[in-house]
């Protein structure tokens, strides 16, 4: 094995991860919540036309490849003129994917919140919004931090599909110092090493997480 | 501290007329009442007699058929026979506060911040002034050191004496409560109990729902009987207790006192 080059690419790889995949996961990340918790609402309004178009988006979302959807985009969306760069196109994907899967997670959250916690905010006075943002979310947040926390571990292995739309990103790096060095199997468990640390240290951010919204919650 | 003076000849609450069904079930049938200022109804009768939903009813959590409930003499009256706008809705929950059976405390809030979510976010009053009067009301109950408490560290009559305080920090012009104390284990009833009484001594306005005749019997101005959605008898107290009228009234005070 040829160290000398695994201390080499260590960096430009490291580099790209905190330069490409980081932000692309985080970016995608929050503008998919805000999707999300849309869609979650409208399916949970009551408004039927709402609540269908809802279904058919996590459908669609659910019940295609991720790989398809980003190729779609950048590749597929040019033949009727619309051109989008690499990078907002890796977000707007990567977007849309995380709002499918993260509203089904915050939808059941807002429904594991007991009826009475609705009752008890309408009868200190509160609308139905208040309501939700004052009493409902906050209880639900809890709940779905550690099905979010999957989301986000999964969003952020998966932006290594952005490579193939060219976009500059920890495993791209990866890609690139193999292809002229040949040390193909070396630079690709380098790139496996540097996802497994960063899920680490996700891993970790998320039991802290856990533990701080569960402090009022009886052991 | 005491409830919002209105007008002592007109009730502060009139209720007529109230039904509901559930599918081709009623569960209440033209239901009628009348409440004054300072008064406290409590109303009685076996699970599934409908006195849950009349309660729930006047504060608009749950939406009878047909029926209007009309506050402060008038000042306030809802139809229910027609879609009832959520900004009326809200003026009447402004004007009452619910405590619940299971206490539907907010779990993710200090007992402190239980008790101002109410003045501070709906009422808009400062924080300052919020606070002070919820410890004020807390240490009445004998939860003084308790507002930095989260719910779950907290007995079950703990947590309704924070319910109560709760209701009574939005300063409301009536108290509704719906079986405040038939979660709570025997011994801690005592307790829960004393704070209402005390209430209803200070001139608070109440409507209880409860099986505690013994309650009923000292703290009521007026018992209603409910069975089947309708109201079978009305009347003081001592009356009801003593000489009920319908033989329905009877066997229903017997099976609570002789349970078996």
């Amino acid at each position: 094995m040829d160290w000398e080059l695994f201390w080499a690419s260590l960096w430009p790889i490291v580099r790209g991860g905190l330069l490409g995949t980081i932000p692309l996961s985080i970016m995608s990340f929050a503008i998919g919540l805000v999707i999300a918790l849309v869609v979650a609402l409208a399916r949970i309004s009551g408004i039927r036309v709402l609540s269908a178009i809802a279904r058919f988006y996590v459908s669609v979302i659910r019940g295609t490849p991720l790989l398809v959807q980003l190729f779609v985009i950048f590749y597929g969306l040019p033949s009727i003129g619309l051109l989008i760069d690499p990078w907002p196109s890796a977000i707007i994907a990567f977007s849309l994917n995380v709002g499918g899967y993260a509203a089904e997670v915050i939808r059941a959250a807002i429904l594991s919140v007991p009826k009475g916690q609705w009752e008890a905010g309408h009868t200190i006075g509160m609308s139905r919004s208040t309501t939700l943002r004052r009493v409902i979310l906050p209880q639900a947040a809890r709940v779905s931090v550690p099905p979010l926390s999957n989301t986000f571990i999964s969003l952020v292995k998966d932006t290594s599909l952005a490579s193939l739309i060219l976009v500059t990103e920890l495993f791209r790096e990866a890609e690139k110092i193999a292809a002229f060095s040949q040390e193909f199997l070396m630079l690709y468990m380098e790139a496996a090493l540097v996802y497994w640390l960063f899920c680490l240290v996700l891993s970790t951010a998320q039991s802290r997480i856990e533990k701080r919204l569960d402090r009022y919650v009886a052991h | 501290m005491s409830p919002t003076e209105t007008p002592a000849s007109a009730p502060l609450l009139e209720v007529r007329g109230l039904s509901k069904s559930f599918g081709d079930q009623e569960v209440l049938r033209s239901i009628d009442l009348t409440l004054h200022a300072g008064k406290v109804l409590v109303l009685i009768g076996p699970s599934g007699s409908g006195k849950t939903t009349v309660l729930r009813s006047l504060n608009g959590l749950e939406q009878p058929d047909t029926g209007i409930v009309s506050m402060a003499g008038g000042e306030l009256e809802i139809d229910f026979s027609a879609p009832v706008p959520a900004k009326k809705r809200l003026a009447l929950r402004d004007r009452s506060a619910m405590v619940f059976q299971h206490y539907n405390l907010f779990p993710h809030l200090t007992v402190l911040q239980n008790v101002t979510e109410g003045p501070i976010v709906v009422q808009k009053r400062t924080r300052a002034d919020a606070e002070a009067e919820a410890i004020a009301l807390l240490e009445r109950v004998g939860l003084g050191d308790k507002g930095d408490a989260y719910p779950f560290e907290l007995s079950g009559g703990q947590q309704q004496r924070v319910g109560i305080v709760r209701a009574l920090a939005l300063r409301p012009q009536l108290l509704l409560f719906d079986e405040p104390t038939s979660s709570l284990d025997p011994e801690l009833v005592g307790d829960v109990l004393t704070v209402m009484k005390e209430l209803a001594d200070e001139g608070w306005t109440m409507v209880v729902v409860t099986h505690e005749l013994v309650f009923a019997r000292q703290v009521a101005d007026e018992v209603l009987f409910l069975d089947g959605g309708v109201i079978v008898e009305r009347g003081a107290p001592e009356q009801l207790f003593t000489a009920p009228a319908q033989e329905r009234t009877k066997q229903f005070l017997n099976r609570l006192l002789f349970p078996f």
